[in-house]
């Protein structure tokens, strides 16, 4: 228990938490992200409705608008939609697959982006070429097309029932993609001055296994910036998967995430229904922002040259 | 200088039995061509850079041999030629007898090569900065099999960090917590933990500030004394060779241009440009001998001089030396590289 | 006795950070007459190049100058604005660093670096300053000096280029010049070199040289007087010879130790150098009274309480209170 108590008064004290400590921007983004996140992982717990269960749904509540407003009610703090959905519970849903989708594109196209980054520039060579030059080529398209053509690609490949169930893995995998080179790019950079340093030198001198030698000497010197790039990126895949879902090509209507809700809210617009695109969109906002902001706290304090 | 008895007969068995490492007229070139289509478009032709010309010299057990030169001589080239970082473009290395880079002899080779070890230059580079002290003491342990337990391993870290002047405990902390001149001595722990017989050092003191200096230096002498280790001592610091080595192999432009005696080569040196090195030591005796800096610079290794490629600095160069590459003269323990002296001129 | 043109009393140079405040110069006194060539030596961390900096007037923030002055030629350059301490920098004040390739601009020509140095800090037309650039390429030593005036920094080797850095920094004429380590990055048959130039051009034009450094050899060659630092503190000045041959303070007897001589080892296996044991306390762990005192064989009570003033001993000062019976 004390050597948790110290590890702990360490971390505070330590150079990272102080600067974090310093910032009320970084502590604001850290709280609403927080907010976030902990609404999103909690919802079925906190929710006020369960919005996909169309037994607790009341068609006659449809179109409530918010509850500071006339005709609104605190039940539905936030209005509902044309269904009777709560605008809130929905928000909190659609955060989580937004979330979901965007951490679990990030993780792979970190893991992917990375290796390749490693392999590349250890190896050098032909292989160090070829992936660069694809890196090149993909990154001469806008990541949004690569997301569209691979979504594309596993529409066609797969059967027709499959679509919805797959959809998000699909999803997952399109931003991923869509995604591995700047990790790739940044990694090899710092791999080709690590390699160079001596202490690798050593180990190959010592006779350890190239293998080895990325994965134990050079990898855990190299992760710095991508945790950086990470952060931002996960603002990125949350946009993305918003947009592709804005356009009906993102998660199916049956598990609808913030960028679905905006187009299903879309369509209410015009009749004055203002609420339900706006919420969602705002709440897409605040996420992507407050994390956008963390990542940009964390590139300067890890930044040794700005301390 | 008379020697103690034991020592003179310690010596004269050394002289009897083979050199613990040989080099064969090793040379290594490195390709500095502009990219393909580059050389393509602007029609200009692959540049190869000789970084070892032709470098052939014997290093036997339990001496330190020290090798010395100007920026760009090759000196850091054979040393990683030596270990294996560079496969050799010419010649070959022998070690213990053994041919290292002869193919049918790649296994017996990996386990000769397990025999030598290498501390590097820069204190704060050489170690992981990401691993425990620990962890860097006890890898080539890991590597090699060479401790039964875990426990044993501690034991021989713990060991080793002592012997080297620090204390077991400091294996528990991170590089950046140490001082330059203590990270040497972890990167020397790190070096014996493998139980070599042969160190090749590339200017191990450099970086360091001169009172460190002092105290690796002694370790390192203490070292040698306490386990019979031999050294390949790399410098361009003559005041530091002149302390720690027996012979001395001095190179320019990636040729041996002399080897001798560590007091033959600074009382009595052959070649010019180890005259001119000799001459450009700062003379903290003060004893207001005029100096008359040698002018010129060390030629661009890309497009070295022809024939002799000391001759547009030598003060003694002849015709024949812009065009013939003077060979190796033996002499009495070493060789020197140089007309002038092959024609009794100097 | 000539009067200073440099003149530090007392310097103490201060960093503040959030887990308190770092001294890394700690009254520092030192004076540079017309034409002679000061050493400054120390190991690394000593507050050597930072002692340089503060009075170039180059001290990055957080860092400042807490106490102390800086004479100039009789004036006092330390408390200045800094538009009026930019004109004296390469007007009056010269600087030559260690590292040549960085201490030009890579983009511009030698010839426009050099112009544009002269032309701000000296009224002339263009003509003239060209002509004067040639001349003082001509006069560092390097050769067809009117052609070179084109060549951009990258054209000339190591040597070359510090030679170049060396004109630059004589441009204006000025009475001092402030050279931080400015052969460390040079091979040792260029370090000859410069050091010839140096002292040449000091005893030509009558410059004051503040030649830092950590190669006690350079100083041999290059300097007249030397101060030694440790730890912030001067630890000993005095003429080179006696510092050299004859040191005073505990520190400076081992540094001198230390140091590997030619010929001193030769022939002889397994000879020791003389060691100082420990190392230079951080900035932020230096132990009260005299700095050098847990380190010292000569220590004794005093030592470790109070902060040793500099004492005169024979032609040197030195901060030891072995010394103090000696004192006036």
């Amino acid at each position: 228990m004390a050597a948790v108590e110290g590890w702990l008064r360490r971390a505070w004290d330590h150079d990272l938490a102080w600067s974090f400590r310093r910032s009320p921007v970084t502590l604001l983004a850290a709280f609403l992200t927080l907010v976030c996140v902990g609404s999103a992982v909690f919802a079925p717990w906190i929710a006020p409705q369960n919005p996909f269960d169309s037994a607790t749904l009341n068609l006659t509540d449809g179109f409530t608008p918010p509850a500071w407003t006339d005709g609104g009610s605190t039940k539905y703090l936030l209005g509902t939609d044309d269904q009777g959905r709560d605008i809130l519970s929905t928000i909190m849903y659609g955060a989580r697959i937004s979330l979901g989708v965007g951490l679990a594109a990030v993780l792979f196209s970190a893991v992917l982006g990375v290796s390749l980054g490693l392999l590349s520039g250890y190896l050098g060579g032909r292989l160090d070429a070829f992936v660069m030059r694809v890196a090149d080529i993909q990154l001469s398209f806008p990541a949004i097309l690569i997301a569209l053509l691979i979504d594309g690609v596993a529409r066609v490949a797969l059967p027709r029932e499959l679509h919805d169930q797959l959809a998000v893995y699909v999803l997952v995998l399109a931003i991923g993609v869509s995604g591995w080179v700047q990790y790739a790019r940044t990694v090899r950079g710092s791999t080709l001055v690590e390699k160079s340093k001596e202490y690798v030198q050593a180990a190959r001198v010592i006779g350890r296994h190239p293998l080895a030698i990325m994965l134990r000497h050079v990898l855990p010197n190299v992760t710095g910036p991508v945790l950086v790039i990470a952060t931002i990126h996960i603002a990125t895949a949350i946009i993305t998967e918003a947009t592709l879902s804005f356009l009906g090509v993102g998660v199916p209507p049956t598990q609808p995430s913030l960028g679905t809700l905006v187009r299903i809210g879309n369509d209410f617009l015009i009749s004055g229904e203002w609420w339900i695109t706006v919420f969602p969109g705002l709440a897409l906002v605040v996420l992507v922002l407050s994390v956008n902001l963390l990542g940009d706290w964390l590139r300067d304090a890890l930044n040794p040259k700005l301390r | 200088m008379p020697k103690p008895r034991a020592e003179a007969s310690a010596s004269g068995a050394a002289l009897a039995e083979r050199p613990l490492l040989r080099l064969h007229d090793l040379g290594r070139d490195f390709d500095v061509s502009r990219p393909w289509l580059n050389r393509v478009i602007e029609g200009t032709p692959r540049q190869l850079l000789r970084a070892v010309d032709g470098v052939s010299l014997e290093v036997r057990r339990g001496e330190t041999l020290a090798l010395v030169g100007e920026s760009g001589c090759g000196k850091s080239t054979v040393a990683r030629l030596i270990v294996g970082l560079y496969a050799p473009t010419r010649g070959h290395v022998e070690f213990d007898g053994l041919d290292l880079s002869a193919a049918r002899n790649a296994d017996e080779a990996r386990s000769q090569r397990r025999r030598m070890q290498m501390i590097f230059q820069d204190p704060y580079a050489s170690l992981n900065p990401r691993w425990r002290v620990r962890d860097i003491v006890a890898e080539p342990i890991r590597v090699l099999g060479l401790a039964a337990s875990r426990e044993r391993e501690l034991a021989r870290v713990g060991e080793l960090l002592r012997q080297v002047g620090l204390s077991s405990d400091d294996g528990e902390k991170y590089p950046h917590e140490f001082s330059g001149g203590q990270r040497q001595r972890i990167s020397i722990a790190r070096a014996l933990s493998g139980n070599p017989e042969f160190l090749v050092c590339d200017e191990p003191t450099s970086a360091l500030d001169v009172s460190v200096q002092a105290q690796i230096l002694n370790l390192m002498t203490d070292l040698q004394q306490q386990l019979g280790l031999t050294y390949l001592f790399i410098s361009h610091n003559l005041a530091v060779v002149s302390h720690i080595a027996e012979r001395v192999g001095v190179m320019y432009l990636g040729r041996l241009v002399e080897i001798a005696d560590a007091e033959e080569l600074f009382l009595r040196p052959r070649h010019p440009y180890t005259r001119l090195l000799l001459d450009a030591i700062p003379d903290l005796e003060m004893s207001g001998k005029a100096r008359t800096p040698v002018g010129g610079e060390v030629p661009n290794p890309l497009a070295p001089p022809t024939g002799c490629a000391f001759h547009p600095r030598c003060p003694h160069a002849n015709a024949r030396c812009t065009a013939e590459r003077p060979a190796s003269i033996a002499t009495a323990r070493g060789m020197v590289a140089c007309h002038a002296v092959e024609e009794r001129r100097i | 006795m000539a009067s200073a043109l440099l003149e530090v009393r007392g310097l103490r140079v201060e960093f503040p950070t959030r887990r308190g405040t770092l001294v890394a110069v700690d009254d520092v006194s030192l004076s540079i007459a017309p034409g002679e060539v000061l050493g400054v030596v120390g190991e690394s961390g000593a507050g050597k190049s930072l002692t340089g900096t503060a009075i170039i007037g180059l001290l990055e923030p957080p860092g400042r100058i807490a106490a102390g002055e800086i004479r100039l030629e009789g004036e006092r350059i330390d408390n200045l604005p800094n538009e009026t301490m930019r004109r004296i920098r390469g007007r009056r004040i010269g600087a030559i660093f260690q590292d040549p390739l960085t201490s030009l601009n890579p983009l511009y020509t030698v010839g426009a670096q050099l112009i544009e140095t002269i032309l701000t800090h000296l009224p002339m037309d263009r003509g003239a300053a060209r002509a004067r650039a040639v001349a003082l390429l001509d006069e560092v030593g390097i050769p067809a000096a009117g052609s070179r005036l084109e060549h951009y920094p990258h054209q000339f080797s190591g040597g070359m280029r510090q030679r170049v850095v060396i004109a630059l920094a004589l441009c204006a004429e000025p009475r001092l010049i402030i050279a931080d380590e400015p052969t460390t990055a040079l091979d040792v048959s260029i370090q000859a070199q410069i050091i010839a130039l140096l002292k040449r051009l000091a005893r030509e034009h009558g410059t004051a040289v503040m030649l830092i450094t950590h190669d006690m050899g350079v100083i041999a060659e290059t300097a007249n007087r030397v101060a030694v630092m440790y730890a912030g503190r001067i630890a000993e000045i005095g003429p080179v010879g006696e510092v050299i041959h004859a040191p005073r303070h505990p520190y400076t007897v081992g540094l001198m130790g230390s140091i590997p001589k030619v010929g001193k080892g030769l022939g002889k296996r397994h000879a020791r150098l003389t060691q100082i044991e420990g190392a230079m306390p951080r900035l932020n762990a230096i132990p009260p009274g005299c700095a050098f005192n847990p380190r010292c064989p000569k220590r004794f009570a005093r030592c470790m309480v109070d902060q040793p003033s500099a004492m005169r001993v024979g032609n040197n000062l030195a901060a030891c209170w072995l010394y103090a019976e000696t004192a006036r």
